[in-house]
């Protein structure tokens, strides 16, 4: 039992880093309707910002708010430049060019950092949490840090103007669009917030994984599952979705016989997908009834 | 809020763009002219260029296959590299432990990757866009796991992998070619044989999508409800469209490991997977001559991008695929479309 608890406790804490990336990919969802295969790059290169900032003598904290800035600006100049030409293009071809970014940022982020691992400060210590050997105070204040960020989203979404604009030109563009809702801007926005919230996932991601250019490529990996698990239309389901998945893994780690680290990925995506054959739209998602 | 508020109504987009049918495939001329330079150029390069032709007949397949899937039915798979490996696995398994003709493991890879693509076709028909790009990509990141797992190392080799045997061209052949001073190698034996399973699996795929199951496919590509009430069974074309897309990869893995002699968990990760779908979207989605155009960009622009730059290759890659799309949002296809426009206008 107690190894059970145990497990339980050490998916909770992986679970947090998938629960922060995961915010992220149901926020670009919302606004672009895809999932953005660069966005863990995007967030690998804004961790390499706040880094470099750091060994620039800039305080944790300044830093931490200056990326925050950055990358909000560097989501939207993306899009303005790279993806609003391709607005009218095909969906795939659009997927092609989230891969092509995806190459670009991991290509440069390599030849500024090199591919050295680096360590990463935390602000919360590493100390145990309450006693447990398995969550660290690093991860606790992680965890507070995605349920903050989560009810933000969620006033945010709910009592703005702002966010009710970007919820309509998401839903109905057209009609958005008659209401007087500048949706290509909504659109630009949605990216923009999506590498802010990349980034603060990858900055808490960086002191547990370690900082190096391919760091978020099975972060990201299972931060798409989590997001899909929970309902790709609603954060509070990305988020219980990461601990979920964080969980799983480690319960199939170690009660399933055979399963090495090595297939903890694998049966964490076949336990998603039986998940999601019983109910397609995920766990917290909205089934979308279509017209004919 | 009551039920009717967590109800979005919404007139569904189509997920992939409606390609009439005569437009997938190219005139008799132009396609003659192709199947002469294929067959002619080999007789004048060195061989690692025969090679590398004969890779790109054999990724054209594959994509060739994912186009038949996405372009032809509307699904969407990351996970064609899952099936490639089935097929190059089979192939090196059945020629090395069984002593089995190469030439009669590709048969078996085929059906082998059929049935595997039929059956993972049954749960992938609940899921959609990107849970369907999910639950692929999950099969792609699972089989060099499952590669690489003690129990199947007997016959896989495990992380080593298996050395395939590069056949010979068959004794008559030679002999025949000998009395008129001819010399074939190994790599130009391989590359014809290549050819020959290429062109016939593309003529068998063109009249695939003419015939009355292709008609079928597309109309539950540009919409699934019309489709159904029109008598389309649904659910056994979408599977079947799985089924006949993971046949194919599998063909063109057989042949892929007799190419490169070498079959390996780490040759088919999701890395191969997502460039088999960019070499679809580079190529035309729908378009399946453009698979070949497709096959050419995925091969040869890696290795430019590394020739430009070492240390930025990833970024060349990337802004050169940025290019082709903002050129060329349709892909090959669009050239096509617009060389043959000017044609006509020249023609007048």
């Amino acid at each position: 039992m107690e190894l059970f608890t145990n497990q339980i406790l050490a998916g909770i804490s992986t679970g947090a880093i998938y629960a922060c990336m995961a915010l992220a990919v149901v926020m670009i969802y919302q606004a672009i309707d895809h999932l953005n295969f660069a966005q863990g790059e995007m967030a690998m290169f804004s961790t390499f910002i706040s880094w470099q900032l750091m060994q620039w003598g800039v305080p944790y904290w300044w830093a931490f708010i200056l990326t925050i800035a950055f990358s909000f600006l560097a989501g939207i100049a993306i899009e303005r430049a790279l993806f609003k030409p391709l607005a009218k293009a095909p969906i795939l071809t659009q997927v092609a060019g989230f891969i092509a970014l995806f190459s670009i940022i991991n290509s440069c982020a390599g030849l500024i950092w090199d591919f050295t691992i680096k360590q990463y400060p935390t602000p919360f210590g590493s100390a145990p949490f309450l006693g447990s050997q398995l969550i660290s105070t690093h991860q606790a204040g992680m965890i507070g840090v995605t349920f903050l960020l989560l009810v933000g989203l969620y006033v945010f979404f709910q009592y703005t103007r702002m966010g009710l604009a970007m919820r309509a030109a998401a839903a109905l563009p057209e009609s958005a669009r008659l209401v007087g809702i500048n949706t290509s801007w909504m659109i630009a926005l949605g990216w923009g917030m999506a590498a802010a919230i990349g980034s603060i996932a990858g900055i808490l991601i960086a002191p547990v994984v370690f900082l190096e250019p391919n760091m978020m490529g099975g972060v990201l990996i299972y931060g798409f599952a989590a997001a899909v698990l929970g309902g790709l239309t609603s954060p509070l389901g990305a988020v219980v979705g990461g601990f979920l998945v964080g969980i799983m893994e480690n319960l199939a780690g170690t009660y399933i016989p055979g399963v090495g680290n090595e297939l903890k990925l694998p049966i964490a995506l076949a336990l998603i997908i039986t998940v999601l054959v019983v109910k397609p739209a995920g766990l917290f998602g909205r089934p979308i009834i279509k017209r004919v | 809020m009551s039920a009717a508020d967590e109800v979005e109504v919404v007139t569904e987009g189509q997920a992939v763009e409606a390609v009439p049918k005569r437009a997938m495939t190219l005139g008799a001329g132009t396609s003659l002219t192709v199947l002469v330079l294929l067959l002619v150029i080999p007789l004048f390069v060195k061989n690692f260029i025969i090679f590398q032709m004969t890779m790109l007949l054999i990724y054209g397949l594959a994509v060739l296959a994912l186009n038949i899937l996405t372009g032809g039915s509307g699904q969407f798979s990351l996970g064609q590299s899952a099936f490639y490996a089935i097929g190059a696995y089979t192939s090196a398994i059945l020629m090395e432990h069984f002593n089995l003709n190469y030439a009669l493991t590709l048969p078996v890879a085929g059906l082998l990757c059929f049935v595997a693509g039929f059956l993972f076709g049954q749960p992938a028909l609940r899921l959609s866009g990107v849970y369907l790009a999910l639950a692929t990509f999950a099969l792609a990141t699972a089989m060099p796991q499952l590669l690489k797992l003690g129990y199947f190392e007997h016959w896989t080799g495990g992380v080593q992998g298996l050395v395939v045997t590069k056949p010979d061209a068959p004794e008559y052949l030679e002999s025949a070619l000998k009395a008129l001073h001819l010399n074939i190698s190994q790599d130009m034996w391989v590359y014809y044989f290549t050819l020959v399973i290429t062109v016939a699996i593309y003529v068998w795929s063109v009249n695939l999508l003419r015939s009355r199951s292709g008609r079928a496919l597309m109309a539950i590509r540009d919409n699934e409800i019309a489709a159904s009430s029109m008598g389309v069974n649904v659910a056994l074309y979408k599977t079947l469209a799985f089924g006949v897309s993971a046949g194919i990869t599998g063909v063109a893995g057989g042949l892929g490991a007799i190419a490169v002699q070498f079959v390996a968990p780490d040759s088919y990760t999701i890395t191969f997977a997502i460039s088999l779908f960019l070499g679809m979207v580079v190529g035309g989605v729908g378009w399946l001559p453009g698979s070949f155009v497709g096959a050419a960009f995925i091969i040869f622009v890696p290795n430019i991008s590394e020739s430009i730059s070492k240390g930025l290759s990833g970024a060349v890659f990337g802004v050169l695929l940025f290019l082709v799309i903002f050129l060329v949002p349709h892909g090959a296809r669009q050239v096509a479309i617009a060389g043959q426009q000017l044609a006509g206008r020249f023609r007048r």
